[in-house]
């Protein structure tokens, strides 16, 4: 008598063990296969193209009810297997019980489906079999649906892609920084991000669900920071669970999946199991590739054929039309690891290889993928590909050619693009200027004014000389802003701007960054102008910031802190000063100083008391003093009317007021204010960023001073006449330079290079760019006029940040 | 066969970030570089002491906060014309946990 095999799950992995099996030996077995779901197997990747309406269920089906009775499988369709009893050798299903000699379970896995309240609502949909497409399908018939989509892997992507094209509003919730973090880098997910929601798909990183909201039916998704997204339906793609239930029961081995041998034999040796329900040799597996490997080994195990199941490395692909991105093996960087990078900013297109010992062990692109076979196969064969290292990340069609030329995108400039915005000159009046003799930058700016004024603009006008004189023109060697580009501060902010970058990530690969991300000089920097372009957007990276603001302290020689509360315009209370006294006793600060900015500092702070003496010190109303930062740091002022027999104006409310509207903002450098209440200046105004000087008639406002490593004295701005007059000159003017100005310029140093002049026209003539930039300056405060300390010196902040992470005092003693 | 320590999560360090461990030799200082890579050196400047661990990270260099001087994590070695090293530490992360290998600490403290 042959001997009976039962299946449990027709699936992908049983269907083709099947085949596999029948091509050994089609007389071995009496099969009855078990199924779930209604019908028969289909290939479950392509529901994606199903769900998007690219293709009809017909068209994926692999093995039908006619192709399993041919092979004279018994087929139960729609019967799911509830037991396995080993002692009798017999499944249990709804209708009754089915003896086997050997067992295959197929069973796959199920959506996961996070843990939070309400993820059971209907309208809730896991993304697994044709069930789940059918309900999407639904509610994208009906107009103007909302879907969210939890999870931004492969699946949520495709998801979310799809029901992009059904005509709905989908928004994707991803908790990992960037997209398909598991497959792809920053870089790739970036471009990624970007092309997503070129097509209107909203994406969310760094999502953290907190519940799922409604009635009887979804209504919306709400997140852990209070925002809430409208939701018709929500669709799970967080990830898949090893469907392992009644394995579990049995009393098989079971880890995260069913634990097989190589012969994919579980721990009992008439069970064998296949797919993404098991485990071999802790691994998992979500792809089908090595799923058909099992397939081939568990049809030999049956047949009495030896093999062994080898983990293979697969690749990923996303199944989105207009997408092209591939990524298989190792991507992160090690020990042992080098990497070549080649990005096309222009296109779009990013490559990364991971190399170990001249051997590809990885690999991410994004845009052009068209090598990616040719590079798996490099990584499967495990070849030496020391020899052709040099041109390697150019593909297989490299003929030794030209090098990139860093020139060709200014020369693909249409003629109408403009060079010069300040001054809105189009490429072809430079070019024809050019053709008219003028040769170089100096000659450029007298007869078309391009680059003239902020001069922002003064490297790309230099390329369009370079593109059109050729050797005629030597092209100044541009001033980068580190070994990690070749962009000069300029034109970062420039593309920074005009391509809408709003990550740090988008600005590296756009702007063809040589590192994977970055250095201690560019970051700041980068930080700052995403900060000053994007307030409302971007997120302050504390990473890419110095050790000073990033502990909002000034670390000290010895690595301890100091620190030093705001006074606002120099004035304190004795409530203030009694708090300070308190806090210097309770922590045993070693030295308190009065310092040049007119207050008080606390120096030698060890870094875990920091949250505790600024909680002490929130808690009497006092503030940070920015005394660290790239930031507004004091207004100096003296007494003024209040008290001084020759005081004009209010100089200290003048500066108090200047002192509560400008702190918190982010600047390119630091920014010092000063008021004096006559010209007798004892508040030393003249040599500050803005200093103000209090007369009969007014406020006569000056800018550009400094008394630092150079001594320079201010020049006037303007006169206003009254003191809210005063305040918006100085509020535009210090936006004005958080616009323009290169990161660690002082504003004197700015001042110079784009001139007074310039500034003026802006700040004190145009009464409308005065009021816009104030308006911006605004925009900008709203966010980061807060005190930082309110936040980080919370209980859960300071065990988080402050502290060592571990003491190993103790244990090493032991 | 050492016996590796548990030290902290993976998370509870930031990506291009580092978090210190208390030891009998001083403070060691464990990286986390943007691709989640673990590294662990000693915590203190060769210049003029300064604490790496709040130094800007970058790639799988660290820059000191004080005099800007920069550390390969995997080496320990200074970067470009400065000259020095740090001791490195055996470290590796695995199911999210961080874990240090104690040998070097306590071969140091028999020594
Ligand atoms: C505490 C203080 C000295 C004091 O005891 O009085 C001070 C201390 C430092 N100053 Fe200053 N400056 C202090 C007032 C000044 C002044 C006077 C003023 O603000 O009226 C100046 C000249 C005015 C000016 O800025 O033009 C001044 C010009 C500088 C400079 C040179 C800046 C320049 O662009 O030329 C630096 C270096 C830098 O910023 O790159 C600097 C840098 C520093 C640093 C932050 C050094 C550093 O980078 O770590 C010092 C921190 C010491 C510490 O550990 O806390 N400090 N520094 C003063 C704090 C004022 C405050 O309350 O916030
Ligand atoms: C939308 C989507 C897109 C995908 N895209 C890709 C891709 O691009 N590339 C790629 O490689 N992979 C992709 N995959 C993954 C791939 O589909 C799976 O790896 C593969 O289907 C797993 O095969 P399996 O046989 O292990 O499980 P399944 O195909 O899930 O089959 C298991 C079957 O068992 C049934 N079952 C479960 N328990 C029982 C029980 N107790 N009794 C009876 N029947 C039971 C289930 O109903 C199911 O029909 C995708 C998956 C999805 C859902
Ligand atoms: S500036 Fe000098 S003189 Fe004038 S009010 Fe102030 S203290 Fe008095
Ligand atoms: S202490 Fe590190 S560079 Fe000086």
């Amino acid at each position: 008598m042959k001997q009976k095999l039962v299946v449990i799950g027709a699936g992908m992995a049983s269907g083709r063990m099947l085949e596999e099996l029948f091509d050994l030996d089609r007389d071995a077995y009496d099969v009855t296969l078990f199924g779930a779901e209604p019908h028969g197997n289909y290939n479950r990747i392509m529901l994606s193209p199903v769900l998007a309406g690219d293709k009809t269920f017909e068209e994926i089906v692999t093995h039908d009810a006619d192709w399993y009775r041919e092979h004279g499988v018994n087929c139960r369709f729609g019967e799911t297997v509830v037991k396995i009893d080993r002692q009798k050798k017999l499944v249990v299903s709804a209708d009754g019980t089915t003896p086997y000699d050997k067992l295959v379970v197929a069973t796959g896995s199920a959506s996961f489906m996070i843990p939070v309240s309400g993820n059971d609502l209907p309208g809730v949909i896991g993304f697994r079999d044709l069930d789940d497409v059918n309900k999407m399908l639904a509610a994208s018939d009906k107009p103007n649906g909302k879907a969210v989509i939890i999870g931004g892997g492969l699946l949520g992507l495709e998801a979310a892609a799809a029901l992009n094209s059904q005509g709905m509003t989908v928004t994707v919730l991803h908790l990992m920084g960037h997209l398909m973090e598991r497959q792809l880098d920053p870089a790739a997910g970036y471009l990624l991000q970007k092309e997503l929601e070129s097509r209107g798909i909203n994406v969310v990183c760094e999502a953290h669900t907190k519940a799922i909201l409604g009635h009887d039916q979804v209504d919306a998704v709400l997140m852990e920071d209070g925002t809430i997204h409208d939701a018709d339906i929500v669709v799970m793609a967080a990830g898949i669970r090893p469907e392992t239930r009644i394995a579990t029961e049995a009393a098989l081995h079971v880890e995260r999946g069913i634990v097989v041998d190589d012969t994919m034999v579980t721990s009992d040796p008439d069970i064998l199991a296949l797919g993404e329900c098991v485990e071999h040799d802790s691994t998992v597996y979500g792809l089908v590739a090595p799923l058909y490997d099992m397939a081939k080994v568990l049809a030999r195990t049956l047949t009495n054929e030896t093999a062994k199941f080898v983990a293979p490395s697969v690749s990923t692909k996303l199944k989105v039309t207009g997408v092209d991105l591939f990524s298989v093996g190792e991507f992160a960087e090690g020990d042992d690891r080098e990497e070549i990078v080649f990005r096309d900013p222009g296109r779009g297109i990013y490559k990364r290889l991971i190399l170990k010992e001249d051997r590809i062990i990885g690999t991410v692109m994004y845009g052009d993928t068209s090598d990616s076979s040719w590079f798996f196969s490099k990584i499967k064969a495990s070849e030496d590909i020391g020899e052709i290292r040099d041109t390697l990340i150019f593909g297989p069609a490299f003929q030794g050619g030209t090098p990139l030329d860093p020139l060709a995108a200014v020369a693909a400039l249409p003629d109408d693009a403009e060079i010069c915005g300040c001054n809105g000159i189009c490429k072809s009046t430079i070019t024809k200027a050019i053709a008219d003799g003028a040769h170089d930058l100096a000659a450029i700016k007298a007869t078309t004014k391009a680059s003239a004024s902020c001069g922002s603009c003064t490297g790309l006008v230099e390329q369009v000389l370079a593109v059109s004189l050729g050797d005629d023109f030597v092209l100044p060697a541009p001033q980068s802003i580190c070994g990690c580009t070749d962009l000069a501060h300029e034109d970062v902010r420039r593309i920074i701007k005009s391509q809408q970058l709003k990550t740090m990530p988008a600005v590296m690969q756009e702007c063809g960054w040589k590192t994977s991300c970055g250095c201690h000089v560019c970051r700041p920097a980068l930080n700052y102008y995403l900060i000053a372009e994007w307030p409302l957007e971007y997120k302050d990276d504390a990473q890419s910031r110095f050790v000073n603001e990033r502990n909002h302290a000034n670390i000290q020689k010895d690595g301890t802190y100091s620190v030093l509360p705001r006074m606002w315009g120099g004035m304190t209370t004795p409530d203030e000063l009694r708090a300070i006294a308190d806090a210097a006793d309770k922590y045993n600060v070693p030295a308190v100083k009065v310092t040049g900015g007119q207050r008080i500092d606390l120096l030698g702070v060890q870094k875990e008391d920091l949250p505790n003496m600024w909680a002490d010190l929130n808690e009497a109303g006092m503030v940070s003093g920015h005394a660290y930062s790239k930031g507004l740091r004091t207004v100096k002022t003296c007494v003024g009317t209040d008290f001084c027999r020759f005081g004009t104006q209010d100089s200290t409310g003048l500066g108090i007021k200047l002192e509560k509207l400008l702190w918190g903002s982010w600047t390119p450098h630091k920014v010092k204010l000063a008021v004096s209440g006559c010209p007798r200046n004892c508040a030393e105004a003249t040599c500050k960023d803005v200093g103000i000087i209090c007369v009969d008639s007014g406020f006569e406002v000056s800018v550009g001073g400094a008394a630092g490593m150079e001594l320079k004295e201010t020049e006037a701005l303007a006169k206003a006449a009254t003191e809210q007059e005063a305040i918006e000159l100085t509020v535009a003017f210090i936006q004005l330079y958080r616009e323009h100005a290169r990161y660690l310029d002082r504003a004197y140093k700015w001042v110079t290079k784009v001139g007074l002049d310039w500034v003026k026209e802006r700040v004190v003539d145009d009464l409308e760019e005065r009021a816009a930039l104030c308006e911006r300056f605004e925009i900008s405060q709203s966010v980061y006029r807060t005190d930082p300390w309110a936040e980080q010196s919370t209980p859960e902040f300071a065990q988080r940040k402050w502290s060592p992470i571990a003491d190993l005092t103790l244990e090493a003693a032991e | 066969m050492s016996n590796w320590i548990d030290i902290a999560s993976l998370d509870d360090i930031p990506k291009r970030g580092a978090r210190v461990v208390k030891t009998h030799l001083g403070c060691v200082a464990i990286f986390r570089t943007h691709d989640d890579q673990v590294y662990a050196i000693d915590d203190t400047c060769p210049h003029k002491k300064g604490p790496l661990s709040e130094g800007i990270v970058h790639g799988t260099a660290v820059t000191c906060p004080l005099h800007n001087w920069v550390f390969d994590l995997k080496t320990g070695m200074a970067q470009g014309s400065d000259v020095g090293s740090v001791a490195t530490y055996g470290v590796r992360v695995e199911d999210g946990r961080i874990l240090l290998d104690p040998a070097r600490l306590t071969s140091k403290l028999v020594a």
